[in-house]
């Protein structure tokens, strides 16, 4: 394989990595919130969208915009109702708490709509490959990373020119003080995690070609989008950029080198790397 | 006879021991009695307390919140089973010594560079620990058997005179019991001596600790280091009760089973990892049987209403009703 359908293959990666693991990032750095039902969130996206598709005829686009505002509902209402009755509680009771949601999620998909894996039902201009002049690559692979381009450029200037976005960077350097200045920062929690979560929603839909979607998928990469978390940096929209699309290529790059360990080289670097700068890439110190 | 039992509550009174702790130990021998055909998952249960209470030594003690708990148990598991497989060293005790050494040395190398890190970098730090074991012991197959594991383990006696119980597991679950006891008594030796206190003074305060003298880091790593010998103890007994081992026992879900069971019993007071094991391991036991493809939903259910009512798992849950009752009686 050439270094360019590497890149491709692993940005493609890289992007669903990135759309799912923001949210966590930005939810976390607010509240310091251990949210392990993340992955879980993405995986109600991934069959939504699937079975929107399959069963309501919906196209591509507007099922996966079914699934944002699907799981991003959802998330708003678990989060007025469960979330947050535990911000005061100790980091430990959040944990039982986000499993126990991720025990509920796993078998109530299986009992629903069974244990098997999921394929998304592409429309016909989505198969197959296309020709970039260089080279021909699956077409699927660029959708995705043209979406992911999209969005990242579009939450990039929502947290860096708009005025919410500023009330997000400034309750994550320092909670206390920015909710002394008058920002609502619960208000704004509630948001950013239907956000965040619709968000993971979509990286759920986007990636189930990628990833693969079955009921297991809310545990199985939940150890990847809490490593892209803290390589990227606590509530850093741009080191988790950078972090995802490091660690896709990485991992596409060494499953096809060493296909028996290659996933051995992500957590050696990751260790690396956390030692040396336990902030992660971009974070602040002494966060 | 008074002078025994004036001796005996002297004893009592120099360790604080109260009249209910022997409740745990007569409901475990009762339990032999009771269940002589349950004793396979009876021994599974009480490898799994004694993993818990090794995990609340760093976590309920030392404040160490880690993902990678598996690394130790894995490692004593790996230990016991290589060295009975590929050096004949098929002596228990001997063995479980052995387990202990590997999983210490692991616990006191990883633990010298991680514990200088805290909150989401430790949490990680570990978890990659653990998947990085997991996936050498994958890919030395040779040694490890790889993805299969080692089957078919054969053991000497314990002591040199009791046999391995194939079929009702009543031995394996006499000397789990007694490896359980011991250990046990370590720990709490262990929390409440100086040593320990100093523990929870780190977990209370740290820039406290720093600021009266304390060697913080040293104090954290002998703790994570004995830690991860208990743990590896538990692995050793797993492999060893059981026969075989393979790479489940390395797993996240195994770090994070042990997690929840001690969080559901209420962590930093022993005795959590006794409850939260039995709630635990007996729901899925039985909700497994009924519904074996959705048992997990009324896990799920037990653990989201526990944290969102029972603050401290289910010990928690009793002390704040035991308090209540207690003021309503004073009124």
């Amino acid at each position: 394989m050439d270094i360019a359908s590497v890149l491709l293959g692993g940005c493609a990666a890289g992007m669903v990595l990135f759309i799912v693991s923001v949210g966590l990032s930005v939810t976390m750095g607010l509240m310091g919130f251990v949210n392990l039902a993340h992955g879980g969130f993405a995986m109600l996206g991934g069959y939504t969208m699937v079975l929107a598709m399959k069963h309501a005829g919906l196209g591509f686009g507007a099922a996966l915009a079914l699934a944002f505002v699907a799981v991003a509902a959802l998330a708003v209402v678990l989060e007025r109702t469960l979330y947050a009755r535990l911000y005061g509680a100790g980091e430990l009771d959040q944990v039982l708490f986000t499993i126990g949601l991720v025990f509920i999620m796993i078998p109530a998909i299986t009992l629903a709509v069974g244990p098997e894996t999921q394929t998304v039902p592409l429309p016909g201009w989505m198969r197959g490959e296309t020709d970039l002049g260089f080279l021909r690559y699956r077409t699927y692979s660029l959708v995705v990373i043209a979406v992911g381009v999209l969005l990242v450029l579009a939450l990039w200037l929502g947290f860096e020119r708009t005025r919410f976005g500023a009330r997000i960077r400034a309750a994550v350097d320092n909670r206390r003080m920015a909710a002394s200045l008058g920002v609502d920062v619960g208000r704004l929690f509630t948001v950013t995690f239907g956000i965040g979560s619709g968000l993971a929603a979509v990286g759920g839909g986007l990636g189930a070609e990628i990833l693969g979607l079955d009921p297991n998928y809310a545990l199985r990469y939940l150890a990847y989008f809490l490593i892209v978390v803290a390589v990227g940096g606590l509530g850093r929209i741009v080191g988790v950029f950078y972090a995802a699309l490091l660690i896709g290529v990485l991992d596409f790059l060494l499953k096809i080198h060493f296909p028996k360990g290659g996933t051995m080289f992500i957590y050696a670097l990751t260790l690396v790397l956390l030692l040396v700068r336990p902030q992660g890439l971009f974070g602040k110190r002494g966060a | 006879m008074s002078a025994l039992a004036a001796a005996v509550q002297a004893f009592a009174r120099r360790h604080r021991l109260r009249g209910w702790e022997a409740l745990p130990w007569l409901a475990a021998l009762g339990a032999f009695f009771v269940f002589p055909n349950h004793l396979s998952f009876g021994t599974q249960l009480l490898v799994t307390i004694l993993f818990a209470l090794s995990l609340d030594l760093v976590l309920g003690y030392a404040g160490i919140v880690t993902l990678g708990h598996a690394a130790f148990f894995g490692a004593g598991a790996y230990t016991v089973a290589m060295l009975a497989a590929h050096a004949g060293w098929n002596e228990p005790l001997s063995g479980l010594v052995a387990a202990a050494a590997v999983a210490a040395a692991i616990g006191f190398l990883s633990g010298a560079v991680l514990l200088r890190t805290h909150g989401l970098a430790l949490l990680m730090l570990t978890l990659c620990t653990m998947a990085l074991l997991e996936q050498a012991a994958n890919m030395a197959a040779v040694w490890t058997g790889g993805y299969d594991g080692i089957p078919g383990l054969k053991f000497q006696p314990i002591l040199g005179l009791f046999d391995f119980d194939v079929l009702y597991f009543r031995s394996q679950y006499l000397y789990v019991l007694a490896v359980l006891f011991l250990c046990f008594a370590f720990v709490r030796m262990l929390v409440y001596s100086a040593f320990g206190q100093s523990l929870t003074g780190v977990r209370e305060n740290v820039v406290r600790m720093h600021a009266v003298g304390a060697p913080v880091r040293a104090r954290l790593l002998v703790a994570y280091t004995l830690s991860a010998a208990l743990a590896g103890v538990a692995g050793g007994l797993f492999t060893q009760a059981t026969g075989f081992v393979n790479l489940a026992v390395l797993g996240l879900e195994r770090s994070a089973g042990v997690l929840i069971v001690l969080i559901l019993g209420g962590f930093g007071r022993l005795y959590g990892a006794f409850v939260g094991a039995v709630v635990y391991l007996l729901l899925e036991h039985q909700l497994a049987k009924i519904y074996p493809t959705a048992w997990q939903l009324g896990i799920g259910v037990l653990l989201v209403l526990v944290a969102l009512y029972a603050r401290n798992g289910i010990l928690g849950l009793a002390d704040t009703l035991g308090q209540r009752l207690e003021a309503r009686r004073r009124r």
